[in-house]
């Protein structure tokens, strides 16, 4: 038996924070989104956090902080340790497309959690890049006038709406399956917190 | 509303609020997640969001360029109908009579004699096709007609090192805004809309249009103006929402 470090301590406690965050902001943003909808649906109200718009204006806008902290913090570790470079890559579509297909046919090994298999590299990779865009919506939205550019990108301040949506839709998405993932191969589970695992060599 | 809750505050009442902190901090995520009751509710969550709020202001207030436009639009972008939206039904909107309006000046003002709508008719007038942002989400592209703040400003002979410049309203709205956006170039005492007199439902006979900030900044039915280094609020600000709300 051999104990390896699969989780490093900065990924594992920015995993944490970050679960926090994005629920504050999703819930929050969930009441946000009520006040003025894009699409003929409400949130129901009792998924939501903050009560009425005013308070969930003061959880996303104290929750950004946490959010984009933590979230530097990870970016700044997975570029610098080389973490995202030896996790996540190297990355191919056909490796995606061979790896999903072998998950839903429920035939991805999954012996050696060291390793990312092209699945879950992809939507790891898809994960972070979503992170990355519901920031720079959120900032346009925010701040159209300051950060016109950045509004600019997304066909100004109506257009950062629906990006800052669909992004929120595609992280919802993700960590869905993400969980899901989790309860089908719950020895990943405890990894999260210990960050070691036990491979038989 | 805090400052006078805080006069009342005594010592055994400091101490009773702190064990109630502990207890509540403790007892904070179990009760979230046991019985759905709302996390917001909670007074130590409470005065951490309002506290966050603060710092925002200060956050946005540094942010904020002063030179920096926001975009205009050509006409044709013009939103038909322009939204109504107040604290009260369209039904309700309050009609002024322009023939007795004066608008009146107080505060930090060396001109405070009050101005009638004649007068304010006289001064030098611009327009600006620009896009209101309501802080419930929604946009609308609209043109205003009017005098700029920044001269007006000038004219009284306000103190522009003061640092805020508040509004009471015939409609019993109040607000306040950042000196710095009140010298904004784009910050205009709008007296039209689309060329023609402002109509009752848009804020006659005057509204502020800040096309730097939401929607709720912008107070209509202006009946006086007031310059103070005292933070005034503002009757949505009062309430929770972020104050500076700048876009």
């Amino acid at each position: 038996m051999q104990t390896i470090l699969i989780h490093p301590l900065v990924v594992r406690i920015t995993h944490w924070i970050n679960v926090i965050a994005v629920l504050i902001m999703i819930t929050s943003g969930w009441q946000i989104y009520n006040a003025s909808p894009l699409f003929p649906f409400n949130v129901p109200e009792s998924i939501t956090l903050g009560g009425w718009l005013a308070g969930a204006l003061q959880w996303h806008f104290a929750g950004m902080w946490l959010f984009a902290l933590n979230g530097l913090v990870y970016l700044a570790y997975g570029i610098a340790s080389g973490h995202f470079r030896r996790k996540l890559l190297p990355i191919s579509p056909r490796a995606v497309l061979h790896d999903v297909g072998e998950a839903l046919r429920g035939r991805l090994a999954h012996e050696d959690l060291s390793v990312y298999n092209a699945a879950q590299r992809s939507a790891y990779l898809a994960l972070i890049i979503a992170l990355v865009v519901m920031v720079a919506s959120g900032l346009a939205i925010w701040k159209p006038v300051q950060f016109h550019w950045l509004a600019a990108l997304m066909g100004d301040y109506e257009g950062a709406r629906y990006v800052h949506f669909f992004a929120m839709a595609a992280i919802a998405g993700i960590v869905l399956v993400h969980v899901a993932m989790v309860i089908l191969v719950p020895r990943t589970f405890p990894t999260m917190f210990t960050g070691r695992f036990r491979r038989a060599s | 509303m805090n400052r006078k809750f805080d006069i009342h505050r005594t010592p055994a009442l400091a101490n009773l609020e702190r064990r109630l902190f502990l207890k509540r901090g403790l007892s904070l995520g179990a009760l979230a997640m046991l019985s759905g009751c709302d996390i917001s509710d909670q007074e130590s969550v409470q005065r951490i969001l309002l506290n966050m709020s603060r710092w925002n202001d200060g956050v946005q207030q540094w942010l904020f360029d002063p030179n920096r436009l926001a975009p205009e639009f050509p006409e044709s972008r013009i939103t038909k109908p322009f939204p109504f939206n107040a604290y009260y039904g369209e039904d309700e909107v309050r009609e002024v009579d322009g023939a007795s309006y004066k608008l009146e000046l107080a505060g930090m003002i060396r001109e405070r004699k009050p101005w009638t709508l004649t007068q304010l008719y006289a001064l030098p007038q611009v327009s600006q096709v620009t896009r209101h942002i309501c802080v419930e989400g929604w946009s609308a592209i609209g043109k205003w007609n009017g005098v700029r703040f920044s001269d007006f400003l000038a004219r009284i002979g306000a103190d522009t090192t003061a640092k805020y410049v508040g509004f009471q309203c015939a409609d019993d709205y109040y607000g306040s805004i950042d000196m710095a956006t009140a010298l904004h170039p784009q910050t205009i005492l709008a007296l039209g809309y689309a060329d023609e007199t402002l109509p009752p439902k848009y804020g006659y006979p005057m509204k502020l249009r800040v096309p730097t900030k939401l929607g709720f900044k912008n107070p209509k039915h202006i009946a006086a103006i007031f310059v103070t280094n005292e933070y005034p609020g503002g009757y949505w600000e009062d309430k929770g929402y972020n104050w500076f709300s700048g876009s």
